[in-house]
């Protein structure tokens, strides 16, 4: 494969990067309850790739890679799953005391390659399907991964971090303050990973549920520092919407198999009242 | 049968000599809405940072009903949920306590109860939170001085979910 990566390819890329931060489709889960009490407890989880916040009106968020883990690190089963139009939708048991982590990952490869013509093609797609159509092969391709990670917390009784351990892949988020302790008026903290290191210079942006009800969303955005850290200080209690991804300052940068990595983050979490 | 009746008195009658060291007036009002239930009631005794000194009572369904284990709503006494309750093994004894009706209560402790007997000299907080479902919440604090050097009484009113509260302390 020739490695070629056009001004056109980074250019898309970019673009990608800014539609994912700015305003159009935000992925997101949410669960029915983000800290609950008791024994046992249930929850219903909503996943949407939606405009507004969190009103699913857009499309559904695959269950297929969603995984539940639990306090105790273990994944366990996702319950009562379907999948509509504009949401999935399924059920949690909690059954330990702690906080479960809830994330959906997901990837896709983007190909563009100049034909015999001098048009432009791209297609998109896995990895195998490019290779089985021969699209690897072509001279001069360029290959772009995009990856997500979406998530939410829920604690039942205290909050507990046995379920942040790191993947090492992609944007990933780890509590100073922890995600189910948050308050309004209260300064919350957190640090942004990538591929299992602190991410410094991402762009983080924070916005509000229910910004269809306010002429401006009311975007927070935030620089991540060397460790990866970054702060916020919710004004009002609500569901908030958290988004981590690639600074704009920077490029993308192929890996040593000349493909660009590309990935993004988004995490739901609740500032209560105090 | 009369002796056990007249012994019984004689042993209440014993117990204002140990006087209360504080004295807690609890008015939980009576509202007129459509749906009632009874508010689930957390005290407690804050320290200057906000630290749980004492957690005097809670009071909640402490049987599973027809909705669910009474434990499910303890969350929403917010404010004593991420304090105290979520780290504690509920119930606990003398602290736990089942909901209550409109009316004023009174809870009397005395200086050698558990729940004070290790409290250090210094400036405190009480609390008292009361979240209702179908309902509000609402927090009230009253700051007091431990060990009183005098008798004392502080009473604030509540808006909603809470009436008249007040705190009696008692010097030795």
């Amino acid at each position: 494969m020739k490695k070629l990566f056009t001004g056109m390819l980074c250019a898309t890329a970019v673009a990608m990067a800014a539609t994912s931060a700015a305003n159009a489709h935000r992925m997101w889960l949410l669960p029915s309850t983000f800290t609950l009490s008791g024994d046992t407890q249930w929850i219903t989880v909503d996943g949407a790739i939606s405009n507004d916040l969190f009103f699913p009106n857009h499309v559904a968020l695959p269950l297929e890679d969603i995984r539940v883990t639990a306090p105790d690190g273990q994944t366990v089963p996702l319950q009562n799953g379907a999948t509509g139009r504009f949401r999935s939708t399924f059920d949690v048991e909690l059954t330990q005391q702690g906080t479960y982590r809830i994330s959906e990952t997901g990837g896709l490869y983007f190909a563009s390659w100049t034909d015999a013509e001098g048009e432009t093609q791209r297609r998109r797609g896995t990895l195998e399907t490019f290779e089985s159509e021969g699209i690897t092969a072509i001279d001069g391709v360029s290959l772009m991964h995009s990856s997500r990670r979406v998530e939410t917390f829920v604690t039942l009784g205290a909050p507990t971090t046995g379920a942040f351990e790191l993947d090492g892949t992609g944007y990933e988020l780890q509590p100073v303050t922890h995600p189910n302790d948050v308050y309004a008026g209260e300064a919350a903290e957190f640090r942004v990973f990538l591929n299992g290191s602190p991410a410094e210079g991402a762009a983080v942006e924070i916005v509000r549920g229910n910004d269809r009800y306010r002429d401006d969303a009311g975007a927070v955005h935030a620089v991540t520092a060397a460790d990866g850290s970054f702060s916020f200080t919710p004004d009002e209690a609500g569901r908030y919407w958290i988004s981590a991804g690639r600074g704009e300052s920077s490029r993308p940068e192929p890996d040593a198999d000349g493909i660009v990595r590309i990935s993004s983050y988004t995490a739901t979490i609740e500032a209560l009242p105090f | 049968m009369r002796a056990i009746l007249s012994l019984a008195g004689t042993a209440l009658l014993a117990v204002p000599a140990a006087a209360s060291d504080m004295e807690i007036e609890l008015e939980i009002p009576r509202l007129r809405v459509a749906e009632y239930h009874r508010p689930y009631v957390a005290i407690w005794i804050a320290r200057e940072d906000q630290s749980v000194a004492a957690n005097l009572a809670v009071w909640y369904q402490l049987t599973a009903g027809p909705e669910g284990d009474g434990k499910t709503w303890l969350k929403d006494i917010r404010m004593w949920w991420r304090r105290i309750g979520r780290t504690l093994d509920m119930p606990v004894d003398g602290v736990s306590g089942p909901t209550r009706p409109p009316a004023t209560h009174t809870l009397e402790i005395p200086q050698d109860d558990p729940r004070l007997r290790d409290l250090e000299p210094g400036h405190y907080f009480l609390f008292v939170e009361a979240s209702r479902e179908v309902g509000g919440r609402e927090l009230l604090e009253i700051p007091f001085e431990w060990a009183p050097d005098a008798s004392s009484e502080t009473t604030i009113e509540g808006d909603t979910e809470l009436g008249r509260i007040t705190l009696r302390l008692t010097a030795n």
